[in-house]
């Protein structure tokens, strides 16, 4: 067995990101003090109220925007820019997908950029293509597509390139309640095929603890923390019935209450 | 009788309206101050029959073909990298703000001692009128590229370059269209007064030169000719780029049909 960490691990800590207000001079922390281990191939929940800094955590993993002061490995690697190791999935698809290709062209994007030639690109668009369900959308525009079928694409866009952690914003909370059940479980099933590092940011509890091996609470911003970090015991696919579910839902909401 | 021929009729409809009031007009006011349709077709058929309206014509077009293609094509890369690179924005955005409201009409003087009075100083006036107006669209293409469509390149192994070819040049297109469609109606008003002042042959010309004998109908001949060279070319241009750009977004705003 060995000690060193795995490339799709991630270590943060003491991690610090603020903002200096012109006008008052002084220092405004986004988020503060973030300490979080997420294990390879792990399903990380990142759960908080809207304008907590869970997107900026995101964006400081994903290497976009740059820290204040900590720490941000993955594997062993500080992050100091964007990697193809680190996919992300945006929350609008409309302002990430390329609207001037077709479905096969923005799955391959990423392998062209490295100049893989066009027929492994194809074998390779193929296969996540079929993965997330879009077969016979192939030639289609993003335009053309519904809500759920665009962030289907953004999958198989990043999937294609094999990285070993996805870092996914909100990716479903434009869907209609309906597709966006369907996602979650696709996703969770995509995830077991795959052994990618998921950290999941949302505010919808129930998403959460659909999808979660961990669930990671932040508290509301300014200065944001994770204050607790859940474990979820119970399997995929998860019984929203269950009275497990709902025992977990109701301690989790509890620290949104007050 | 379906839609489409409806809508044929009353096109036609309109325009015989019009050709009537027209006539009508020129009726009460006397065909020296308004030479009615059938005085300016007499007109027409009379310049046309010894070969100067299509010479003259011809002319026209060749001048502001040439300088609006050449303006263009200097244009787009120039608003791409002033677009690109924030140093160079800080000090060109004032400067074209300043120089665009200088009309090229206001530069034929100066063009005319730098250029001398043959085609070039012409050709360089309709760059001008083009110029501008491209880079400005470019630039404000460049500059409203999604965040998210950069940032998914770059997680997805983009260089830098290979950012602005197959993302910020593809989403920037519809601004770049935008643009010289616009440059096209300019160099038309560019064209026409650099004519009058400056030349023995051409559209601006023969408006100009028919005051020297008093022919109003031969200045309604011009004055419809320009209409017909700016609509047509609109048209073509509009057609062109719907299709051969309609994947990169760019729909036609005059099509009748909505």
């Amino acid at each position: 067995m060995s000690t060193l960490p795995k490339q799709n691990e991630i270590h943060i800590e003491r991690l610090n990101k603020s903002y200096t207000q012109q006008s008052a001079g002084d220092l405004h922390y986004i988020i503060q003090d973030v300490d979080l281990v997420v294990k390879g191939g792990e399903f990380f929940v990142l759960l908080g109220p809207s304008g907590c800094g869970k997107s900026t955590l995101l964006s400081l993993i994903a290497g976009f925007v740059s820290k204040t002061s900590g720490q941000v490995r993955v594997g062993e690697k500080e992050v100091e820019r964007p990697g193809q190791d680190r996919a992300v999935v945006f929350q609008q698809a409309d302002s990430s997908l390329f609207p001037w290709l077709t479905v096969r062209e923005n799955v391959e994007f990423g392998l062209r950029m490295k100049r893989i030639p066009a027929a492994k690109r194809q074998e390779i668009s193929d296969q996540f293509i079929a993965l997330v369900g879009l077969l016979g959308h192939e030639s289609k525009f993003p335009r053309e597509l519904s809500g759920g079928m665009k962030q289907r694409v953004q999958l198989a866009r990043v999937l294609s390139n094999d990285p070993a952690i996805l870092l996914m914003d909100e990716p479903f909370g434009a869907l209609d309640a309906m597709t966006r059940r369907t996602m979650q479980r696709e996703l969770v099933k995509i995830w077991q095929e795959t052994d990618k590092t998921v950290i999941f940011v949302t505010h919808d509890i129930q998403e959460a603890l659909l999808l979660g091996g961990r669930i990671g609470i932040m508290s509301a911003g300014p200065s944001s923390r994770i204050t607790d970090i859940y474990d979820i015991p119970l399997s995929y696919p998860r019984d929203l019935a269950a009275p497990e579910f709902h025992a977990l839902y109701s301690q989790i909401q509890a620290h949104f209450d007050e | 009788m379906n839609v489409k021929a409806k809508k044929g009729l009353l096109h036609v409809l309109f325009w015989i309206a019009l050709l009537v009031l027209w006539q009508l007009a020129s009726l009460i006011y006397g065909p020296e101050i308004l030479p009615g349709p059938i005085y300016t077709a007499k007109g027409g058929y009379e310049l046309l029959s010894d070969g100067t309206l299509l010479q003259y014509i011809g002319i026209s077009a060749y001048r502001v073909l040439l300088g609006w293609t050449l303006g263009s094509l200097i244009a787009v890369p120039v608003g791409i990298v002033i677009g690109k690179v924030g140093v160079i924005r800080i000090f060109a955005e004032p400067f074209l703000n300043f120089i665009r409201f200088i009309p090229p009409i206001a530069f034929i003087t100066l063009f005319l001692v730098w250029f001398g009075i043959g085609e070039t100083s012409k050709v360089m006036l309709i760059m001008y009128a083009t110029f501008f107006i491209v880079i400005l669209n470019t630039l404000t293409g460049v500059m409203s590229v999604e965040e998210d469509k950069i940032r998914s390149a770059r997680s997805m192994g983009a260089s830098e370059w290979q950012i602005v070819i197959h993302v910020v040049i593809p989403a920037t297109v519809p601004f770049i269209f935008t643009g010289i469609r616009l440059a096209m109606g300019t160099s038309f008003m560019a064209i026409i007064g650099a004519e009058m002042i400056a030349s023995n042959e051409g559209v601006g010309y023969l408006i100009w030169n028919s005051r020297l004998f008093f022919r109003t109908d031969w200045i309604f001949v011009g004055l419809i000719c320009l209409g017909l060279m700016g609509f047509i070319t609109d048209r073509v241009v509009a057609m062109l780029g719907r299709k051969a750009l309609s994947r990169y977004g760019v729909v036609s705003t005059t099509s009748l049909k909505r």
